[in-house]
């Protein structure tokens, strides 16, 4: 059974459509990639599948069941968490205090309740360290990070909460080279401890190197889901940038040239 | 939840000092140091650091000081409150009007005015927190509001802009709590060693220390402990932090300010009835500039203006500052014309310091 299904949702904005009618699941242990251009509704299917809109129309199921996420907080109820492009990071706050921001621990009785600094610590330092972060200091600023170091901490802190669902925004987008293969790792990982990963991306490298499936979207419409075994790389590339498109732009910058010369 | 810290090969111990310089009081503590010696050096002699001039400045650095610890929770939680001053003034009138026109006991008196703060302060926080506009237009619409109320209603119902005789309905088990001193045993103790002068009829130099002083410490530790050591002091720092990213991993960030709008205004209610009841008069221009004051002791105290990062400590120290220039500008001799001048141009100065400790503490190393 799918950790978490949409079935024909569509999302109006107004006038606008953002989806038309995309089906989409997600199995426990998948690494399901939505490939897509800019525009092509990407944003808008993370936002239904994490609770932030309602879909139009449509139905979302999550382990079979018919569900309506009417927040973020309540699809990471349901085991659903999304991991936004600002990461929800606090800079000026300590790494530990943002591992466990909303979720602390607490110690003590009645006006002594207080926060469970030494186990957040302990915990903080353990957890990134079994997936292959090795933390300085545990109270040091999130601002001090790397972009990749917060974007694994940022999922590291997911998958700690026990996330079933892992919905990643263009994690690997802004990261360099040797960056987003940490975080490639780590997709693997969770993948490997059961998890559903969603990995929304522009770069079909990145996605290619990691997907099980691949959905693509066109201007809000689904075109298609493959196995990664039933789809060549490139074939995804073309299927992604629009071959045709492609073809028409070289055409039309070489007479650009041509003009040019003449 | 047990478990032990693990210790990484690859972190180094950080030296006393480079652990101080991550705090953001630090600036704060080293100007409380500087205004002392400067003091010291210039008007030594003058009577500012005997018993006397020591209790005169903590007076005015507490009474500061229990707006301040308040403010610092709110500007941590990325929220201004410019309206404490007003409610200064409102929560007076609130507690001497009963009291002296209608007869209400003190405790009704006190009652009315703190429900009547914390009400300002949730609308204060609810008008934030449902229309996203800025706090900074939202509390100066109730700054001029409650002045008006104020004004109005005391002229109303008095005929006057000031009541006075307090002294003679608040003979009550609750005026201590707000008025007059406290320690005067120790303070004997003290005399007796000749440490504290004797006034020309043989009693000593002061009575006690106000009670103000104890507000003030009382609530500069209870704050830090809260921001510190609380769940809630987590969602303060996140709140102000950033507040989308708090709000997408559930920290109530709605609740969190309007608690602290809650806050302030409830501080400006201790303020009220400690002015109240030791003078023994309310005045509807009480509390003005308040705000400012409360601002300028919390930013010279390390917090920084855009909300995430500071201290109640800080504020602590700030508002200690701000009482030792005050009162220290007066034993110099100088014309107290110029403390405003002082006042200013601290604030620009500790603002830029904290810009560079903020520089600090988010760079990458």
């Amino acid at each position: 059974m799918p950790l978490i299904e949409l079935k024909s949702v569509s999302k109006f904005f107004g006038s606008v459509i953002a989806l038309n009618e995309v089906s989409f699941a997600v199995e426990p242990g998948e690494v399901h990639c939505l490939l897509g251009d800019n525009g092509a509704g990407k944003s808008t299917l993370i936002k239904v599948l994490s609770g932030v809109h309602l879909p139009s129309s449509g139905q979302i199921l999550i382990e079979g069941r018919p569900v309506a996420l009417s927040s973020p907080k309540e699809a990471l109820d349901l085991g659903v968490a999304t991991v936004f492009q600002d990461l929800a990071l606090v800079p000026l706050m300590s790494v530990s205090r943002n591992f466990f921001l909303g979720q602390e621990p607490e110690i003590g009785w009645g006006p002594w309740r207080r926060l469970d600094i030494a186990a957040a610590n302990a915990t903080t330092v353990r957890e990134l360290g079994a997936m292959g972060i090795q933390l300085r200091d545990p109270e040091q600023p999130v601002g001090t990070l790397s972009g990749g170091e917060r974007q694994c901490l940022a999922i590291a802190r997911a998958i700690h909460f026990g996330a079933k669902v892992l919905i990643l925004d263009e994690p690997t987008s802004a990261l360099g080279v040797h960056q987003a293969s940490v975080v490639l790792k780590l997709i693997v990982q969770a993948k490997r401890r059961g998890i559903g990963v969603v990995f929304i991306s522009h770069n079909v490298h990145h996605a290619y190197a990691v997907g099980d499936r691949f959905t693509l979207l066109k201007r809000g419409r689904s075109i298609g889901t493959y196995a990664a075994d039933a789809i060549s790389r490139d074939k995804l590339l073309d299927l992604m940038a629009g071959g045709k498109e492609l073809v028409d732009l070289s055409k039309e910058l070489s007479a650009l040239k041509a003009a040019g010369t003449g | 939840m047990t478990a032990t810290p693990v210790a990484d090969e690859r972190v180094r111990a950080v030296s006393l000092l480079g652990r101080l310089l991550r705090r953001p009081e630090l600036g704060a503590v080293a100007g409380t140091a500087l205004v002392i010696v400067f003091f010291a050096l210039v008007a030594g002699n003058s009577g500012i650091y005997s018993a006397k001039g020591i209790v005169n400045f903590l007076e005015v650095s507490a009474q500061l000081g229990i707006l301040a610890a308040a403010v610092s929770l709110l500007m941590i939680g990325g929220e201004f409150d410019l309206s404490i001053g007003s409610m200064i003034a409102f929560a007076g009138i609130c507690i001497a009007i009963p009291a002296t026109q209608w007869g209400w006991p003190l405790w009704a008196c006190l009652l009315l005015a703190f429900s009547v703060a914390l009400l300002t302060g949730y609308l204060n926080g609810l008008l934030t927190v449902k229309t996203g506009l800025p706090s900074f237009i939202v509390t100066l619409g109730s700054l001029f509001m409650l002045r008006g109320i104020t004004l109005g209603a005391t002229r109303l119902i008095t005929g006057r802009t000031q009541v006075s005789g307090v002294h003679d309905h608040t003979d009550d088990w609750l005026t201590p709590l707000f008025a007059g001193q406290f320690g005067g045993t120790p303070i004997g103790w003290l005399t007796d060693l000749g440490l504290i002068g004797l006034r020309p009829d043989g009693k000593p130099n002061i009575e006690g220390i106000p009670v103000a002083v104890l507000w003030w410490l009382g609530m500069t530790a209870l704050f830090t402990w809260i921001l510190l050591r609380t769940k809630f002091g987590n969602w303060i720092f996140a709140s102000g932090g950033d507040a989308n990213a708090a709000r997408n991993v559930g920290v109530p960030v709605a609740r969190t300010k309007i608690i602290l709008f809650m806050l302030t205004a409830a501080a400006a209610a201790i303020f009220a009835a400690i002015q109240v009841l030791t003078t023994g008069s309310a005045d509807t221009l009480r509390g003005s500039q308040k705000e400012f004051e409360a601002i300028i002791a919390v930013v010279i105290g390390g917090t920084l203006l855009t909300g995430g990062y500071g201290s109640a400590v800080g504020a602590l120290f700030g508002s200690l500052i701000f009482g030792l220039v005050q009162m220290g500008i007066f034993y110099t001799g100088i014309d107290t014309d110029w403390f405003k001048l002082f006042l200013g141009a601290m604030l620009v100065i500790a603002v830029l310091f904290n810009n560079y400790v903020r520089q600090r503490a988010t760079q990458s190393r």
